[in-house]
């Protein structure tokens, strides 16, 4: 495939509107399309793609495609597949990006392997070797213990970002693109595994991924009251929401929805406060780009105390009160 | 039914940081000698899931474990016999060594058409080393069958899989036609132990080894990769935390609140 050109971003769509992720990709892939002066191009899949496409374009793209089908209301990998394929094949990009979410992360390696070529997941840094034109994909590995850069000479080169590590670009309305139907007739009898449901979970307040502020709780909350209560309280009055890490939902005191972590929410709030929680590398994978990470813990070699910028060692019950009741002063 | 579970021997993910030790030399971490090795824990999750199956219908359902490496610690590696699944398939070669998601999901296809009868392949949504979560996917598309990835809870009823996926607010229901490849997240629900009379038992199972040869491929491993590493590497962290102190934490509280307001950030 020495003719590979272009970037494509396998773009989504969230409510009706272009989601942040697929303007994240667009931004990296607008830097690295103009590296390379190639075109960026962004494809579009749903029931009705709508306004989401100009916002792809307003996001970066030079030319964003539409595919739209009833069969395509929900993301089922059998029918995804069959546009993501289409569309490598036909439009043949040099490179493929995709979120890292739930809908990347399951169409990526099987797109890749249908092609013959190996997905590199959950990158958080894209560059451009300049000699050979490959994409270098950096990503955290050994649960956030290490980073990798990985590159390859089979095209295209596939990627996933992890959200939140791609800054988009300011989004102007003036920016001119095509947009192009990418027509598909999606064979649904090759849906071999079809949703019956989709159930959502959402905790009232402040959505994780929005808040300013998250104050999270780990295992030495010791069960689930804190989270509702002190925790609870502190978010509110910093409008923020409240997360966790991973034992305090594997011990079911709090919703899966709300794990902070590699596997779980990745997130950058400006403030980040860390209660209880030990600061594994699998945790701080998803909240290390917060602004400013506060530790309260009473163990002082807990790793939360090599990522803080600043930290009280003791125990939480005693500090959390003074601290919310002090914080309580300072923003009324 | 036939199950099949793909485990990997792993560095113990939950070991501290300073446990993880740059082998610079080939591309990759290690750990010391005293911190075991372990199977990836979600992998364990996707035993968990093969044998809720089996639970149902004991003499019906079989699970078989494949793993892949090189060096494996015959105790690590039997776990998976110890918590109630019936046959250990090792992939055991220097050769199977180095390799990437494509290198690993194609030497672990070739071994499932190996062993010919499969209903159900499971496996962990990612692996603690690389955290590459392509495996999975990888096997489905090399073998043509369907996938879910992330599942909490898979059930078999009237001849379809029935799976709730986890997603980022919540969850779908999916049901898929079999044979299908699943992939397990922490989600499900922590693993069972093993028993003492399933230690027993894996103490005298022996596992069947398999070479590259025996599965029919001669690209394994580092040979078979698709992507190269570049560099792999350890950030430097700066770990300037500033710790407030006082006699009393909840004058420190106190101080560490009037902190975020010089900082700016309340």
């Amino acid at each position: 495939m020495a003719d590979n050109k272009g970037i494509l971003v396998v773009g989504e769509i969230a409510e009706g509107k272009l989601a942040p992720i697929t303007a994240e990709a667009l931004g990296a892939g607008r830097r690295l399309a103009d590296e390379l002066k190639e075109e960026l191009s962004c494809i579009l899949i749903g029931d009705k793609v709508g306004d989401a496409a100009k916002a792809a374009v307003a996001a970066g793209a030079d030319k964003v495609y539409t595919t739209e089908d009833a069969a395509l209301k929900d993301y089922e990998n059998d029918a995804y597949m069959q546009v993501a394929e289409k569309a490598a094949k036909d439009l043949a990009p040099r490179i493929i990006l995709l979120g890292q979410t739930s809908m990347g992360r399951d169409l990526a390696p099987r797109l890749a392997f249908r092609l013959g070529v190996s997905a590199v997941m959950d990158c958080l840094e894209l560059a451009i070797d300049g000699a050979t034109k490959q994409l270098l994909c950096t990503r955290p590995v050994y649960g956030g213990n290490a980073k990798a850069t990985f590159s390859s000479e089979a095209l295209p080169q596939i990627a996933t970002v992890r959200q939140k590590a791609m800054s988009p670009l300011a989004p102007d309305a003036g920016r001119q693109g095509q947009i192009a139907a990418f027509p598909v007739a999606i064979d649904a009898g090759k849906v071999r595994a079809k949703v019956l449901e989709t159930v959502k979970e959402e905790v009232a307040g402040v959505k994780l991924e929005d808040a300013g502020a998250v104050v999270a709780g780990g295992r030495g909350m010791g069960g689930p009251e804190p989270f509702t209560k002190e925790l609870a309280e502190l978010a509110k009055i910093l409008k923020g929401a409240v997360g966790a890490s991973r034992p305090p939902c594997d011990n079911k005191w709090v919703p899966d929805t709300i794990q902070i972590g590699l596997t779980g929410k990745i997130i950058a709030p400006e403030l980040y406060i860390a209660v209880a929680l030990s600061g594994s590398s699998q945790h701080m994978s998803g909240c290390s780009g917060s602004k400013c990470i506060v530790a309260i813990n009473k163990d002082p070699e807990a790793n939360i105390f090599k990522e803080a910028r600043v930290g009280v060692v003791g125990d939480w019950k005693v500090i959390l009160p003074a601290f919310t009741q002090r914080i309580k002063e300072l923003t009324q | 039914m036939n199950m099949i579970v793909c485990c990997k021997q792993v560095l113990d993910p939950e070991a501290a940081p300073a446990t993880f030790k740059l082998d610079a030399a080939n591309n990759r971490m290690v750990q010391p000698p005293e911190v075991k090795p372990v199977i990836n824990p979600y992998d364990e999750q996707a035993v968990e899931a093969a044998l809720r199956i089996k639970d149902t219908d004991k003499a019906a359902h079989k699970v078989t474990v494949i793993t892949l490496g090189n060096n494996l610690i015959r105790d690590v590696v039997k776990k998976p016999l110890s918590m109630g699944a019936d046959e250990l398939i090792l992939l055991e070669d220097a050769a199977f060594e180095g390799g990437d998601g494509f290198a690993v999901a194609s030497a672990l296809a070739a071994a499932i058409k190996k062993v010919g009868q499969f209903d159900l392949i499971f496996c962990g949504r990612q692996e603690s080393e690389w955290d590459d979560g392509q495996v999975g996917s990888g096997i489905a598309e090399i073998l043509g069958v369907p996938s879910v990835t992330v599942a909490k809870k898979v059930e078999v009823a009237g001849g379809q899989v029935k799976v709730e996926r986890v997603t980022a607010d919540g969850f779908q229901k999916l049901e898929a036609s079999m044979p299908c490849l699943i992939t397990v997240s922490n989600e499900l629900g922590e693993a069972r132990y093993a028993t003492l009379k399933g230690i027993m038992a894996a103490s005298k199972k022996q596992p069947i080894v398999w070479k590259p040869a025996d599965i029919g491929l001669d690209k394994v491993g580092a040979a078979a990769r698709k992507t190269k590493v570049v560099k792999l590497f350890q950030p430097v962290k700066e770990g300037k935390c500033e710790i407030i102190s006082d006699d009393d934490l909840k004058v420190a509280a106190g101080k560490l609140a009037d902190k975020l307001r010089e900082y700016k950030v309340i």
